[in-house]
């Protein structure tokens, strides 16, 4: 490989052949023969070139990038491998950033192919099967070599390799000669200090098994910060199985390797490391280095370079693009220490042309080479946010090297309008209960619905509670929610209870964690368009402050890793915890769906010829609605991949092997739980890749490791490739992919190629770009992927490891990093719901006005068809809904008022319900067949006007009735289908639930119902509240009854105003709100206010009807029945203490009695409300209870006058019969009274028995009220 | 009305083992003037109903019942018109319709055949006349007249009172022309969980001094005093089941409540203790 680079640096080959010779294996240069010649004899190297180039530019820029944030744990891999080394042999201890290429491979033949070095292990054709011999350089890469400066590649060991390493600069980035202290290590990757790295094992045996190491980033299983401590211990984790047998081995390996080099390179050219201050910091102790573009060491080579660079990226010959923009923005940004005295190398002269010299031998060569290659990039760069564009245009190196690159970058910042914030307000809201959905109808038994409803309450609780306290220290989900989580589970017991709690789940999941704001934050707090009505003002500054508060510092790298950021890992957590194989099951089957679902969705087609100012206001729309479906469909993705592959993934490492072969064979055998494969190749053909393969870029990162091994994901993987290599972002064309649109699908692939799970050979070994591929896209006229639907907000937000960039540049001007914290917008939030999205297509039937229609359409722009199917859709559910509010309820009525005659005929039980049902519904059912002429009537009525106020009011009045016709016929087709299928049951069903509702309502009190009144035209409303009536007369009843003290006491004013307030307070049963008045309008049609014709009176009557079901029979008052009783009880307990006389009365000390006049005058309000205003029973013969009447007994003297006249009026009034006194009478005579109680009790009965037929009885009462005391029994 | 924690803890204070008399509320006001009656009502009624509740299992072992029962039969057989039971229920520290309730149930124990049921039970406390024997009628009235936190009388007092409260709220949501559903349109909707009313249009409502508003789908009417033991149940049974379906939502305390549990408003549970009068309504533009 370093031939390739040599004879491009000694010019015997231009860039242009070099790269050719590259990306495309078959055809050699056909300018230039001999360049041909000399590179066609480098062919079976020609694979292993963009690797050997990525390494070399890694191992050269090591030298001078402190930025690569080594992890500390490194120091503790490195002394392990050279056990017994006390101080550190200098050279040793450099760790293993400068070892690229796996010593077990450098000791074998280097020119050997990839194939045949794989340790003996047995050989697979085919691309990517096999990574052996990588197993060292994992082992020291975990611990060592996290920064994108230190990516290493396999495959590509050069002869001249050990010569690189001849001159020795200090390594900075050796954290155990200079271990940063008191600050985050500077760059993305900056990672906890204290993340444990186990060295990983190394066996030959075991190259396909190791979980790898993404070249830049952490091994997943060490994943700092928001990762739960499950991503180590849970079966998907990948963990590295902590100590090993051939650990030994691999270190032995090592130190051979290293005295190797030691022999090699025994002094080194720079100072020793020894100098770095063990108190260096990144931002005190360096101090950045002008840097000079005079100083550049060679020019012409770092040109070369980096031209042979930019074109690989150029031509996607490397896995990921934004992974080498990093890295070219890490040399832009690269500091020296001022201390370093290696700024001057000494050349020998002709190394410029060789590979001998190092390549970087001062900060001036990196910036240089940096600025050389963004040169080449600008598009790429004028397209990534404002914030990055304006780091970057002010980034003085810059402006020093290439003003004219400067220029253009400002030029972009100036323009562009890209401001991206990852904070979203969080639109978490609890998933609303739908009748349609979630009420009784539909679960199998009551049982299950009313354990539905515990559910619902216990999955809300467990995830406030987790809100609470999952960023506590210590808190741990699985010990403080996993047994309710599971028990819970445990409840759900009917399948088709599963499913409604996987309704619940997948919208939760999709409510909370949609948004990046998801991803962190508050979560169930304020909804945002509260905020967005109080002062926009506030509301930036509060977003500001946010964003600067919740933006995690760094996303784990520039290729971290597949997380469960904020909320997501809720959801996760709950998955794992609840470990219920129906849960899994039915959550598979309802992802599955639900992506498909929105992975077909007919998205708004943007119509080209559509270019005068509408297009701009859609594209808005259209583009958020499109960032919605990605969201979703990534979101869901995300989790059928760990749900599905969650059973295969282990701690322990993947089998190798025989075993490995068994396993395929069996998993080979397995459907996919998705058919991807389909979904995707249908994706590239119908050009829509953009939505397609983000979100299968998200599934297939939590595959396991066989996963790739399959053939079926095989398949997948190569169409990925080549779909990544085919995105040449130069390539502009009108018909093809938009320019972000390719960058979200190369950031997305770049990121998936650096999943440790995905065998990075597979990149390497693949072949250029089939032509093929290019071919059998027949791609329609206007794909998603030729529409501008990706903006930067989108790609940030689904690739947010680009904010990397701009991290890194922000951290080059940290002292004055208030510049980058400026950049905020505000997010309108989408309240678009996914199910919402688009309508459903209608089934239209295959007959020729259908093949009419569609020939209409053809030539009509498709928004035209859009709304003409849309309000078709709309009109015939609403015509459902209709004849169901007006037909099917006035059924319902008729059968109320069916029933009633049927129970006043029949007595109070009514018969056989069943019977009863049956007989209604052989007289109600027919009424069904109207339904269908109700209903065309109405799509006929509502579809055109809905057709014209949403087409452009100048569309031709022709295509206008014509749409309008279609809308008609769509519409009453779809509702008619409805109807035919379900009148019949509809009105069974209603009617069963009307009867059931009467016949419940049928109180114990039938009589009374019927004749509530309201109040008189005087009432004004004001009476006193019930409750306070009761209150007061049990505290006057209380008094009577005693005990009391000598100075309480009842005013006789108080008293009378009492029954004064219960007369009122029964008097004004306000029919509360006025509803009732328009029932009454309805209900008598001869006070209806337009009496016009029968159909002007349509909606008026709709809209009465539709009033109708929010109105109970009898609107509420305040006086509910209970209270009514309750107040009659007790008004019938005052009097019999008003008639003992019983009732403490306040007043001058001697008179503690009531005057007999003032009793009689209360009894007599009593006896008027019994008869008038109580409207239920009064339990009047309470007055002649045991109790009541032994009241009296307590008297001295007794005085029976008051009784006498009550039970006088109470027959008079009609309030109760003579008979019924009479009896009441003669069962007091069953108690014990004293002597002459009874007697006197006697007499009065006889008395009033005696009595004639009431000849007079005004003058009776005069005559009783005159008659002394006492006097009245010794009279008769 | 709204209360500090410390303001209740104060007013609680005072109601450690006084009955539940007249008499003990009477004083109550004049220790507190500037407390509304209902509300230190309310907060005597629960602070009461938790101390039954803590001491309800040692008034009903068999001993206890047993000496009761011989108290008020020797106390009544010196004078039957004395409050014979009012006074034990107030000496042990129990409510007297309770204690009447313990009573009656033991005497009916002793002179009818079979165990009297719970609603033979019930329908003679609600009307003591039914009770066979003249003298423990009269007992037992005393102490439901004279007893304001227990009894058929006080459980009608308070469902009135709810009841009052909810027809108030419903006249206030029509006045406002916001339309709502109440609690039996979702029942027979089918709801699983049915607040006292759902806005069909939800409102914001916005707080005295404070730049934030609330959005408001439904609304729970609580004719009593929010304290933390009834709050969190209540939160516990239904605000969170409402939340869980519905969204946020206002709960209003008519009597007041505990100034400190009004802590899950950006949660969504907004507590008032009166209706709202700041609310903005979604508004419709006029084209």
């Amino acid at each position: 490989m370093a031939a390739v680079l040599e004879s491009l640096l000694r010019e015997e080959v231009s860039v242009a052949a070099v790269v050719r010779w590259i990306a495309r294996s078959t055809q050699g240069s056909k300018d230039n023969p001999g360049e041909a010649a000399a590179l066609s004899s480098l062919r079976p190297l020609r694979k292993e070139f963009v690797p050997f180039l990525l390494n070399f530019l890694r191992e050269q820029s090591s030298r001078v990038l402190p930025q690569g944030p080594p992890t500390p744990a490194k120091a503790s891999g490195a002394s392990a491998a050279l056990p017994g080394r006390p101080g550190g042999p200098p050279r040793g201890s450099r760790g293993a950033r400068s070892q690229l290429f796996p010593p077990t491979e450098a000791l074998s033949t280097a020119a050997e192919s990839p194939v045949a070095r794989r340790g003996g292990r047995r050989r697979v054709p085919g691309p990517a099967r096999e990574r052996g011999g990588r197993s060292l350089e994992e082992g020291v890469s975990v611990e060592s070599l996290p920064g994108a400066g230190s990516r290493r590649l396999r495959g590509s060991g050069s002869p001249s390799r050990p010569s690189l390493t001849l001159s020795d600069p200090p390594n900075l980035s050796n954290l155990e000669e200079f271990p940063p202290v008191g600050s985050v290590p500077p760059g993305p990757t900056g990672t906890k200090p204290s993340r444990r790295i186990n060295p990983t094992p190394v066996s030959e045996e075991r190259s396909l098994s190791k979980p790898k190491t993404c070249f830049t980033s952490p091994p997943i299983s060490c994943v700092p910060s928001s990762q739960p401590s499950a991503l180590d211990t849970r079966p998907w984790g990948l963990g590295l199985p902590p100590g090993c047998r051939s650990l030994q081995e691999e270190r032995e390996m090592l130190r051979k390797e290293r005295s190797k080099q030691l022999q090699q390179s025994p002094t080194p050219t720079c100072p020793t490391p020894e100098l770095g201050s063990p108190l260096l910091n990144w931002t005190g102790g360096l101090t950045d280095e002008l840097a000079d573009p005079a100083r550049v060491s060679s020019r012409q080579r770092l040109e070369l370079v980096a031209l042979v660079y930019s074109s690989c990226i150029a031509e996607n010959l490397v896995p990921n693009l934004f992974l080498e923009l990093f890295f070219v923005f890490q040399l832009l940004t690269a500091r020296r220490m001022v201390t370093a005295k290696d700024n001057d190398f000494e050349l020998s002269p002709g190394a410029l042309d060789s590979l001998e010299s190092p390549l970087f031998q001062s900060i001036h060569d990196c910036v240089f080479f940096a600025v050389q290659v963004l040169e080449c990039h600008f598009q790429v760069l004028s397209n990534l946010d404002k914030g990055t564009l304006k780091l970057l245009a002010e980034n003085e190196r810059l402006l020093c090297f290439s003003p004219a690159l400067q220029g253009r970058l400002r030029a972009a910042y100036e323009g562009s309008v890209a401001k991206v914030s990852l904070v979203m307000p969080p639109s978490a809201q609890a998933v609303s209960f739908q009748p349609e959905t979630d009420n009784r109808a539909n679960f199998s038994s009551d049982r299950a619905f009313h354990t539905f409803k515990k559910q619902r309450d216990v999955f809300y609780e467990v995830l406030r509670e987790w809100e609470d306290h999952h960023e506590e220290a210590g808190w741990d989900f699985e010990k403080g929610l996993g047994s309710r989580i599971r028990a819970m589970m445990g409840q759900l017991s009917a399948a088709c209870s599963h499913s409604h709690f996987v309704r619940l789940f997948q919208k939760q999941l999709l409510q909370m964690c949609q948004s990046p704001g998801g991803a962190g934050g508050t979560v169930l707090g304020e909804a945002p368009d509260v905020l967005s009505m109080l002062g926009a003002d506030k509301l930036g500054r509060l977003w500001r402050l946010q964003e600067r508060l919740v933006t995690p510092q760094s996303s784990g790298g520039p290729c971290p890793p597949p997380t469960f950021p904020g909320c997501q890992g809720f959801f996760r957590d709950f998955i794992l915890s609840a470990s219920s194989f129906q849960f899994n099951q039915h959550l598979m089957d309802s992802l599955s769906l639900k992506i498909r679902e929105l992975n077909g969705l007919t998205l708004p087609q943007h119509e080209p010829s559509d270019e005068d100012g509408e297009s701009d206001v859609d594209w808005q729309g259209e583009r958020r609605q499109f960032a919605v479906v990605l969201l979703s469909l990534r979101l869901l993705a995300k989790f059928l991949g760990f749900v599905a592959f969650l059973p295969y993934r282990g701690p322990e490492p993947p089998p190798t092997g025989e075993l490995q072969d068994s396993i395929l064979a069996l998993r080979s055998q397995v459907p996919p739980v998705l058919d991807v494969r389909t979904l995707l190749q249908r994706g590239l053909q119908a050009r829509r890749a953009v939505l397609t393969v983000p979100w299968l870029v998200e599934f297939l990162s939590f595959a396991d490791h066989v996963v790739p091994l399959l053939d079926y994901y095989q398949g997948i993987f190569t169409l990925l490739l080549r779909l990544h290599r085919s995105l040449v972002l130069s390539q502009e064309n009108e018909r093809k992919m938009c320019f972000l649109n390719k960058l979200l699908l190369l950031a997305v692939l770049g990121w998936l190629f650096q999943i440790p799970t995905v065998p990075e050979d597979l990149f390497f070994l693949e072949e250029g770009p089939s032509d093929a591929f290019e071919m059998d896209i027949v791609a329609p006229e206007h794909g998603l992927d030729s529409m501008p639907v990706v903006d930067q907000q989108l790609l940030y937000t689904c690739c947010p490891y680009i904010g990397e960039l701009r991290k890194l540049l922000a951290l080059w001007v940290s002292g004055s990093s208030g510049r980058s914290g400026g950049f905020v917008r505000k997010i309108t939030p989408t309240t678009t719901t996914t199910s919402s999205l688009g309508a459903q297509p209608p089934q239209t039937s295959q007959g020729l006005q259908a093949q009419l229609a569609q020939a209409f359409f053809h030539n009509q722009p498709p928004s035209l068809r859009r709304t003409v199917e849309f309000v078709a859709e709309r009109i015939g559910s609403n015509c459902v809904k209709h004849i169901k509010a007006t037909l099917v309820a006035d059924l319902v009525r008729q059968v109320e008022s069916l029933l009633q005659e049927q129970l006043v005929t029949q007595g109070e039980e009514g018969g056989d319900p069943a019977q009863l049902l049956e007989i209604l519904y052989s007289r109600l059912c027919p009424h069904g067949a109207q339904a269908l002429a109700l209903g065309r009537e109405f799509c006929q009525r509502k579809s055109p006007g809905a057709v014209r106020a949403l087409l452009p009011e100048e569309t031709p009045a022709a295509v206008l009735s014509s749409a309008e016709n279609i809308a008609v016929g769509l519409a009453t087709e779809k509702a008619c289908a409805w109807l035919s299928a379900n009148i019949t049951a509809l009105i069974r069903r209603e009617v069963k639930a009307a009867v059931s509702r009467t016949l419940r309502a049928q109180g114990p009190e039938p009589a009374a119902r019927g004749e509530r009144r309201g109040c008189s035209r005087a009432c004004e409303h004001h009476a006193p509240l019930p409750s306070h009536l009761i209150s007061e007369i049990k505290d006057v009843l209380s008094l009577a009854v005693g005990p009391r003290d000598s100075d309480e006491g009842v005013s006789p004013e108080h008293l009378e105003q009492l029954v004064c307030q219960l007369g009122q307070t029964l008097q004004c049963r306000q029919v509360r709100g006025g509803i009732c008045h328009l029932r009454a309008a309805f209900l008598c049609p001869c006070v209806r206010p337009d009496n016009q014709s029968h159909a002007g009176s349509g909606p008026i009557l709709a809209a009465v009807i539709m009033v109708m079901p929010m109105v109970s029979i009898f609107p509420p008052q305040f006086l509910c029945p209970p209270a009514e009783q309750h107040l009659a009880k007790c008004s019938v307990e005052l009097a019999s203490f008003l008639v003992a006389d019983q009732i403490p009365i306040l007043g001058p000390p001697a008179q503690h009695r009531l005057e007999r006049g003032q009793a009689r005058r209360l009894l007599h309000m009593l006896l008027s409300l019994w008869k008038e205003h109580f409207q239920g029973p009064v339990p009047l013969q309470l007055l002649l209870s045991p109790r009541n009447v032994g009241l009296l007994a307590d008297t001295r003297p007794r005085e029976w006058d008051l009784l006498l006249f009550l039970l006088r009026e109470l027959v008079e009034k009609g309030l109760m019969g003579r008979m019924e006194i009479e009896a009441c009478l003669g069962s007091l005579h069953q108690a014990q009274w004293p002597r002459d109680f009874a007697e006197e009790l006697a007499t009065l009965s006889n008395l009033l028995l005696a009595e004639p037929h009431l000849p007079e009885p005004q003058l009776r009462a005069c005559e009783l009220v005159q008659s002394n005391r006492g006097t009245v029994l010794a009279q008769s | 009305m709204i209360l500090t924690k410390a303001q209740y803890d104060e007013i609680a204070q005072c109601l450690v083992s006084v009955p539940p008399t007249r008499q003990s509320l009477r004083k109550l006001k004049q220790r507190f003037p500037s407390q509304s009656q209902a509300t230190l009502l309310s907060i005597f009624s629960q602070e009461y109903q938790k101390h039954i509740k803590r001491t309800h299992a040692k008034h009903h072992t068999s001993e206890a019942i047993e000496s009761y029962y011989q108290r008020y039969l020797n106390g009544v057989a010196k004078n039957g018109a004395a409050p014979v039971l009012l006074d034990l229920a107030n000496e042990v520290d129990y409510a007297p319709s309770l204690m009447a309730r313990l009573i009656l149930e033991r005497f009916l124990q002793e002179h009818e055949e079979t165990p009297p049921s719970k609603s033979v039970i019930n329908s003679m406390l609600r009307d003591p006349s039914q009770i066979p024997d003249g003298v423990l009628a009269n007992q037992v009235y005393q102490c439901i007249v004279n007893d304001c936190c227990y009894g058929p009388l006080v459980d009608c007092i308070k469902h009135a009172i709810g009841h009052e409260h909810e027809v108030m709220l419903r006249d206030m949501l029509l006045e406002k022309n916001l339309s709502f559903l109440d609690e039996d349109q979702l029942r027979a909707k089918g709801y699983d969980k049915t607040p006292d009313f759902i806005l069909q249009v939800p409102v914001v409502m916005l707080c005295p001094l404070a730049v934030e508003g609330h959005i408001i789908h439904w609304i729970e009417s609580k004719a009593s005093f929010g304290d933390e033991c009834s709050h969190h149940a209540y939160l516990h049974d239904q605000f969170w089941s409402y939340w869980n379906r519905f969204g946020p939502g206002l709960v209003i305390y008519w009597y007041g409540f505990i100034q400190e549990l009004d802590c899950n408003r950006e949660r969504g549970i907004l507590l008032k203790a009166c209706f709202p009068t700041n609310i903005v309504t979604l508004c419709h533009s006029v084209a």
